[in-house]
């Protein structure tokens, strides 16, 4: 791999190429005014590859099969991807600060791997930093809608090649030969008669004086040494030692710990704090003001503003949805539920229908909501896990009364997000708090009010009516109900910026858009129509690994095998005979295959299959659940809860290009852990009044004291 | 205030601090070590596994007061010296099997599985999938079929 000689015109050989996304193609970007080489990169907008429907008995293709939700994003993405800059340090490495979210997805891992293949660098000599909040960037910096490969894969591919090929003319011009002669290897630049420099050593050669135009190209798929290939994660050795460092790990000058003790209800608000002397006379405690929705308390350590949260007497005004339970969301859902609109048939068509109901869920991380907050009169910075960093800023500026310009924002890592991180509640409360107080903080959400009073993903039904006749299903209907899910986080911005672009027409809502451009059925069920409505309740909600699908094509699923057996099909051969999507259609097969579909289980055990395809990408899985008695009923050591046990899963999934194969593995298999666990046990319940419970439960008190804490894992 | 003192990370140290605080909060807070995470401070999600005389532990769970002057506290910041090493075996093990995602609670998931080899070994067995079934620390990003390939293979590396 010491050269590579690049041709425009080679026709690509693999499938992918042929979509326009990873072929081999000229890219244009500057080399920026800078001490060293730096290079920024214009967005090349992604060619759209509109999947076609060949059905048989076909479904008229829905909006997310032609235009998604990533093709929304990069539309919103590319008038600003162009500030997206590679630099290149004396030092040899390549720094790169993307705008991105660490979050355990693996971005900064797969970052480092464009970087390093394009520029010739080994991994190590790549730093991948995240960007601070950049108000220039307007919507491109949002985490989320599994959109940040597909987003900017090229763009940095681009600023890599660019500085490669800059080396490699500044090498060309120092050593008076042809540019053709230079090859790069491992970051270092090697010319005839054995010569050899660093691209350190270049460094400050290869920059300008003034920003320019430049071209250069990407290598094809074919010549790939890194990319493609799997890659352990860029923080593992940080990780395992403990050196990882997570908002609540930083050495902030004053940030003392805090917390806040919060109402009984969801939303509720603080009226008085009727023992306020007493608080800030408790041990270790320095601070205690009152703040919307709760109590803040400052000390010398968390525990010891637990041990105050826990002395708090405070009188309390009501939440946003007092008196809501399971009860009463679902009896508001079902009578939110969109009419049905098949139309008459033949006396012979015979109808399935079904109702799923799907609980709130949390989205919590294990790492709670926490934030560091540092507000003086003039200025305020913060450090979060912030998901859309520009839109926190925003607000918070506003919140504080101050410019936008004077709120600097820091994204840290995060210790997971599951959708909780684009929302920057906690970053909010803390520059509340840090406000009134005067001083910096460090505030930490405890676990407990991480799934009462933090992001949910919101209650819904699912209704689904099929008819069928003969063998064909001529209509599948879906209406899904959900408690509303809040988009306030930069989609909704995209959305209405875009507007005329997006091709599903209307006045629709958000939420609508967005589950017109996610929710698509593979099948060919004849007149297919699925609907979103939302009924206004203001619970916190938010996505969680993915907004709709989770419950959608679960329903879709669960009705699949009901049609199956219906029919008298077997639950694989009726999806390869109605899928449309032949991808789709690829990955159940390799999956039956793999997975020894159909082989003899023991009574009490079961297999079973679902497919998906969202995002470009197609999943197929099959599992094995032993749901014996022995097995049910097992004992397990302490709080723990038993139930069925999945006992095997085979996941196939075709993401088109893969980056890191390695990282995608590890996310399929998170995936299928949360999807185990929100199908068997996992959920949020609110028993009476507006105060979560958590079913299947542990019970414990922290510290010593009196208030008990519901939590469930 | 009082003055605690105690062996940490093969080092005595004394801190100040109450009786009652919770020796995670003085582990964090006052002495700036922060391998161990907060994840619940209710020893249910075990983010701040650590060791006590070598057998696991949540910090979050004791207060600063029982720990005596000849306890031996052991995070995963001092996990690589008790075997005279840069790295523990199980760290390597965990490298090696790429383990982690977003890592918060893998230093206690470490923790936890060198002392649960230690307790195997110290029965005369090695370790089997029941104990593997033992460890409860809470990985939300679900990395659990990893994290029990890396404790096998670590187990085998840590030697008798």
């Amino acid at each position: 791999m010491a050269e590579h000689r690049r041709s425009l015109d080679r026709p690509s050989d693999r499938p992918a190429d042929r979509r326009g996304l990873l072929g081999r193609r000229k890219v244009l970007g500057y080399l920026i005014a800078a001490p060293t080489l730096a290079v920024g990169v214009s967005w090349l907008t992604n060619e759209s590859d509109p999947r076609a429907a060949d059905a048989a008995v076909p479904s008229v293709p829905q909006p997310a099969d032609v235009f998604d939700l990533g093709d929304l994003q990069n539309l919103a993405a590319a008038p600003t991807s162009g500030l997206i800059t590679v630099q290149l340090k004396s030092d040899g490495t390549a720094y790169f600060a993307v705008p991105r979210a660490e979050v355990g997805q693996g971005i900064t891992t797969a970052f480092a791997m464009m970087v390093a293949e394009e520029l010739d660098l080994p991994m190590n000599k790549v730093e991948i930093a995240l960007a601070d909040a950049r108000p220039e960037l307007l919507m491109n910096q949002l985490t989320g809608g599994s959109n940040s490969m597909r987003s900017m894969y090229v763009p940095v591919r681009t600023a890599a090649a660019i500085a490669r090929q800059r080396l490699v003319e500044t090498a060309a011009t120092h050593w008076g030969v042809e540019a053709g002669q230079v090859t790069t290897r491992k970051g270092v630049l090697s010319g005839p008669s054995g010569r050899t420099a660093t691209y350190g050593s270049l460094a400050e050669l290869a920059a300008t004086a003034k920003t320019i135009t430049v071209s250069a190209e990407l290598k094809s798929p074919s010549e790939f040494s890194v990319l493609g290939k799997p890659r352990n994660r860029v923080d593992a050795h940080d990780i395992v030692t403990g050196r990882k460092q997570f908002a609540m790990d930083l050495n902030v000058p004053g940030a003392k710990p805090t917390m806040v003790a919060r109402p009984p209800t969801i939303n509720g608000t603080l009226r008085s704090i009727n023992n306020l002397a007493a608080l800030r006379a408790m041990p270790g405690i320095t601070d205690v003001v009152g703040i919307t929705h709760g109590v803040a308390i400052r000390g010398e350590t968390f525990g010891q503003c637990i041990d105050a949260i826990q002395k708090v007497d405070a009188t309390w005004g009501p939440g946003t949805v007092d008196g809501e339970s399971d009860a009463t969301v679902l009896a508001k859902l079902r009578a939110a539920q969109l009419p049905m609109a098949a139309p008459a048939l033949p006396l012979l068509t015979k109808t399935i229908d079904a109702e799923f109901v799907f609980a709130f869920a949390s989205n919590s991380p294990l790492e709670p909501d926490c934030a560091i907050a540092d507000v003086r009169p003039d200025s305020a910075e913060i450090w979060s896990c912030l998901k859309v960093p520009i839109v926190a800023q925003e607000d918070i500026a506003k919140q504080l009364g101050l410019p936008i310009d004077a709120v600097k924002v820091h994204v840290i890592q995060g210790g997971g997000s599951f959708g909780r991180h684009l929302f920057h509640d906690v970053a909010a409360e803390a520059a509340e708090i840090s406000q009134k107080m005067g001083k910096p903080v460090k505030l930490s959400w405890s676990r407990t009010d991480n799934f009462r009073q933090g992001r949910t993903h919101p209650m819904s039904t699912s209704r689904v009516r099929v008819n069928y006749l003969a063998g064909n299903v001529l209509t599948y209907e879906q209406r899904h109900t959900s408690v509303e899910t809040d988009f306030g986080h930069g989609l909704g911005e995209m959305i209405t910026a875009f507007a005329a672009d997006i091709p599903v027409g209307g006045n629709l809502s958000f939420a609508e858009t967005i589950f017109a451009l996610t929710q698509s059925s593979p099948y060919n069920f004849g007149v297919t129509t699925q609907l979103l409505n939302e009924i206004p309740l203001k619970f916190n909600t938010g996505s969680m690994r993915n907004i709709y699908s989770p419950n959608v094509v679960c329903a879709e699923e669960l009705v699949v095998d009901q049609l199956a057996a219906k029919m008298g099909q077997d639950p694989v051969r009726f999806r390869r005979n109605f899928l449309k999507d032949q991808r789709l259609l690829a990955v159940l097969n390799k999956a039956a295959e793999v997975g020894e579909w159909g082989k003899a289980m023991p009574k009490g055990t079961a297999q079973g299959v679902g497919v998906h395809s969202e995002y470009r990408a197609a999943v197929a899985t099959l599992v094995e659940i032993d749901c014996r008695p022995e097995t049910v009923n097992r004992p397990v050591e302490g709080e723990g809860v038993t139930g069925p046990r999945v006992t095997k899963a085979v996941i196939v999934v075709d993401p088109g290009f893969c980056i890191n194969p390695r990282g995608l593995e590890a996310q399929m298999f998170g995936g299928l852990q949360d999807a185990i666990a929100l199908a068997l046990t996992s959920s949020l319940h609110i028993k009476t009044a507006s105060r979560w419970k958590a079913a299947g439960t542990t019970t414990s008190t922290p510290g010593s004291g009196t208030r008990r804490w519901t939590c469930r894992w | 205030m009082p003055t605690h003192t105690f062996k940490l990370n093969g080092k005595q140290i004394s801190v100040e601090a109450e009786d009652n605080v919770r020796l995670l909060w003085v582990l964090r807070d006052l002495l700036g070590v922060t391998g161990p995470k907060y994840g619940c401070a209710l020893e249910v999600c075990k983010s701040c596994t650590s060791h006590i005389n070598g057998k696991a532990f949540n910090p979050c769970s004791v207060q600063v007061k029982d720990i005596e002057p000849a306890d031996e506290v052991t995070t995963i910041e001092g996990l690589p010296a008790t075997v005279g090493k840069d790295l523990h075996p199980m760290q390597e093990a965990w490298l090696k099997y790429d383990v982690a995602q977003c890592g918060y609670c893998q230093p206690g998931q470490i923790m936890a599985a060198v002392a649960k080899v230690k307790q195997a070994r110290a029965e005369g067995r090695d370790i089997t999938d029941a104990d593997l079934d033992e460890l409860r620390n809470i990985c939300r990003c679900g990395t659990y079929s990893r994290i029990r390939e890396a404790v096998k293979a670590g187990a085998e590396d840590m030697g008798a």
